[in-house]
């Protein structure tokens, strides 16, 4: 343990701990700018910098270790103008618009110009050249507003393996952006918007599809419904000010019908046909390999998270037979919305407009892609993200805090727990086993209530497995085989586990991939700012909406079992492989 | 000979057929190899001259570091360039002695001359113009440098004969040394 004092303070903690977090313990705050949770601290921006007795320079606290005997102090009149000077530099090269930019409620540039207490810009410095890059379906970029932080830079590249965003050129003119600052379509870039959730300021944000969304709700001729992701339920509190992981499902479904939705629907309905459908495909799988001993691709990889589809597309094209065929819950619904729900309403798919709430900016891109019209229209014509649900809630005068519970409407709005779980880590792995084992045993899953506690939680990579015993006639080639699974999320796990995977170094049957951190709840459209705490707060919300509920397994569901009788037929069956079964293609990374 | 190279299309794409088959020898040897981008972009700029895009792109991939990564150290460092650069290379310097002694005027002859701006080429890829920070020789302002060679106290009149000695076949012997290690490999 290291022993030193922070403004006088005594403080005692493990060696290797930054001044920053060692000045947390001792409830110093000190601010930051470019260091974000998770990723390398690079010392950058210089905005937390302290004074260290004997050193000549000021240390930047997020990336210096404590030393013992080390003397720091926090609140000289040296350290407040140095941060100061570092900040007003940023505002004087900083082109922006607060009164109208996205971020103008939660800019971590403007807090921090309040902290420090600026008034005035001692700069008048040349201001960085407005470029707006809205290439991508996906994401929205003001290269004027980038204050050069770099945090979009390490996550891009860290966390997701992707580095679509780098640091260009040199000395002022540095832009942070893709090749050559060209556009973002220019280069391989998932749309996962890891890239929008860190950025401090509106340089990266969404493209706002909220106009459309009006321009649809007030066309009298549009009967227009909308779905929810699960994870909206969990996050949507936190734009009204509730404490992250506040389960808000009934006074969202409320809102959105002030809002002028024709109908309230969840895309946890399809989430339980996701289930139905993915894991009769794994069945099939395991079926072909170990009675017909035919080859066949596994371990099975998920499909429900759309920036994970295009990373394989562009970096791992050899997997793609390994993706289940199932689309993501979003367009099976889009694509059901616009069939058997028309079709209940004696309308055609063109008269519906389907809107998705998502915690998701590859959502967007996913929606666009030219086989995602399997109803003869697109089958999902707008996806807002849980930030922009909040500001449409705003913008209409809803008093979300006075809001009632209500419920969502039937058939597309009924689902069951399991559904609820595709919006954390290790969840659709959980609501896949609970189905898949129960078809194969005719027995619940023998996990503490249903839980696949293993592969829950934070940790990057995650392992189980479930021996089949005693299985139904049917299945009895199953008997004794040791299923293995794993799951993986943030795409940089995903690519070390499909390296390994290919390397031959481990053997699944069924591996989970989802893009953002912490799965759905930590996605790239989710209120600001997601930490871990917020995580597993939102996490631990997630899992209490499934417990609460009496229903908790997808195959359950009474509405999904109506329409595969009045509709659909079989899982698998000709209807489901025109309707909520897609293809995949390989995308030059170049 | 090597004019005569230089303008036939048919012998341009086998030269960068041979190009591009030398930056892939390169480029297998370098795989996995850690710190490997820099000297392989130096390397690939020896090849080519410059740093075509369908180069770049190509180490992007074989080397497993993102094309916006390629780029962004391309762009850091003044020494590599993605514009093709022409036979002879023509810098002017600006240092404040030749600034002052006229080395302004020099850069307008010559961008008229040649019709290009600084960091451009001739469409006949025999000229690059650029600027420089001075070369030392300040006592003999202006100066400006065409490939290795210093011509000192130049005046805007004497630039059409200096330019017309690296034209055509007429190059200059330093200029023949430092295209035969070229030719040979061709
Ligand atoms: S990024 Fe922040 S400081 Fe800049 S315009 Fe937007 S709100 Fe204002
Ligand atoms: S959306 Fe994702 S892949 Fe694209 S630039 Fe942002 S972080 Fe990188
Ligand atoms: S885009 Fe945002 S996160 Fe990226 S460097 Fe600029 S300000 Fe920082």
């Amino acid at each position: 343990m290291i022993h030193l004092t922070i403004n006088d303070t005594p403080v005692t903690v493990p060696a290797g701990t930054t001044i920053l977090h060692a000045a947390q313990k001792v409830g110093v705050r000190i601010p930051t700018l470019c260091y974000v949770e998770r990723l390398q601290a690079i010392g950058a921006c210089r905005v937390c910098v302290v004074e260290i007795e004997g050193m000549i320079n000021l240390a930047a606290s997020c990336s210096m270790p404590v030393a013992e005997g080390m003397r720091v102090r926090t609140n000289t009149r040296r350290v407040r103008q140095a941060r100061r000077m570092v900040v007003e530099m940023l505002l004087s090269e900083h082109d922006g618009d607060c009164q109208t930019c996205d971020r103008r409620e939660d800019c971590e540039l403007q807090a921090l110009s309040a902290e420090l207490g600026i008034r005035s810009i001692s700069f008048t410095g040349q201001k960085t050249g407005k470029r707006i890059d809205v290439s991508t379906p996906g994401l929205m970029r003001d290269h004027g507003k980038c204050i050069k932080c770099r945090r979009c830079v390490s996550v891009c590249a860290e966390i997701q393996h992707v580095g679509a965003l780098w640091a260009q050129g040199r000395g002022f003119d540095t832009a942070i952006g893709p090749a050559f600052n060209r556009d973002l379509s220019t280069v391989a870039c998932v749309q996962c918007g890891q890239c929008a959730a860190v950025c401090p300021v509106g340089a990266i944000t969404e493209q706002s599809y909220i106009d459309r969304v009006w321009d649809a709700i007030d066309d009298p001729d549009k009967h227009v419904v909308v779905q929810t992701a699960p994870a909206i339920r969990a996050a949507l509190g936190e734009c009204f000010g509730y404490p992250p992981g506040t389960l808000v499902t009934g006074k969202m479904t409320a809102a959105l019908r002030r809002l002028g939705f024709d109908a309230v629907f969840d895309t946890n309905f399809t989430a339980d046909v996701t289930i139905v459908e993915e894991s009769t495909e794994l069945l099939a799988r395991l079926r072909t390999a170990l009675v017909d001993k035919q080859p066949v691709a596994l371990p099975m990889f998920t499909s429900c998270s759309p920036g994970w589809i295009l990373f394989a597309e562009y970096f791992h094209p050899q997997i793609l037979p390994n993706l289940s065929t199932c689309k993501s819950p979003q367009q099976m619904f889009g694509a059901l919305a616009k069939t058997y729900y028309a079709q209940k309403l004696g309308v055609t798919p063109e008269q519906i407009f389907v809107a998705s709430v998502m915690p998701c900016t590859a959502k967007k891109f996913e929606c666009q892609r030219p086989e995602m019209c399997a109803s003869g229209t697109r089958d999902v014509d707008a996806v807002l993200t849980t930030r922009e649900l909040g500001k449409m809630i705003r913008a209409a005068g809803i008093d979300f805090d006075a809001l009632p519970d209500e419920e969502m409407d039937a058939p597309l709005g009924l689902s069951s727990g399991a559904a609820d779980i595709f919006a954390n880590t290790g969840g659709v792995m959980e609501a896949a086993l609970r189905t898949a084992y129960e078809v194969v045993t005719g027995r619940p899953l023998p996990m503490d209530n249903l839980h696949v506690t293993p592969v829950a939680g934070l940790a990057g990579v995650k392992e189980a497995a479930v021996t089949i015993d005693q299985a139904l006639p049917d299945w009895s080639f199953l008997n004794g085989v040791e299923v293995r699974v794993a799951v993986a999320h943030g795409l940089n796990n995903a690519h070390q586990l499909v390296e390994a995977v290919l390397a031959g170094e481990k053997q699944y049957h069924f591996v989970e991939v989802m893009t953002c951190p912490g799965g759905c709840i930590g996605g790239g459209g989710q209120p600001r700012f997601t930490d871990d705490n917020v995580r597993k707060a939102r996490i631990a919300a997630i899992y209490r909406e499934d417990e609460g509920k009496t229903l908790r397994k997808s195959h359950e569901n009474p509405a999904l079992k109506t329409l595969y009788e009045e509709f659909l037929g079989q899982p698998l069956g000709e209807r489901s492989h025109h309707l909520l079964h897609t293809t995949y293609e390989a995308r030059s990374p170049v | 000979m090597a004019a005569e190279g230089m303008s036939c299309a048919a012998c341009q794409e086998v030269d960068d057929e041979q190009r591009y088959a030398q930056l892939d020898d390169i480029l297998t040897q370098y795989q996995g190899v850690q710190g490997a981008l820099i000297p392989v972009l130096q390397m690939a700029q020896a090849i080519f001259g410059y740093l075509p895009d369908a180069a770049l792109r190509r180490i992007s991939t074989a080397l497993g570091k993102s094309y916006s990564e390629v780029a962004g150290v391309v762009g850091f460092y003044s020494f590599f360039t993605t514009v093709p650069r022409g036979r002879h290379l023509i810098r002017v310097c600006l240092g404040t002695a030749c600034y002052v002694r006229g080395g302004k005027n020099v850069l307008a002859a010559l961008r008229s001359a040649l019709r290009v701006e600084v960091g451009e080429t001739t469409p006949d890829q025999m000229f690059s113009l650029d600027v420089g920070r001075c070369f030392g020789a300040c006592g003999l302002a202006p100066v400006i440098m065409v490939d290795d060679d210093v011509h000192e106290r130049v005046r805007p009149g004497q630039l059409m004969g200096i330019l017309d000695k690296y034209r055509g076949g007429g190059a200059t012997e330093q200029d023949a040394a430092q295209s035969e290690p070229m030719r040979e490999e061709e």
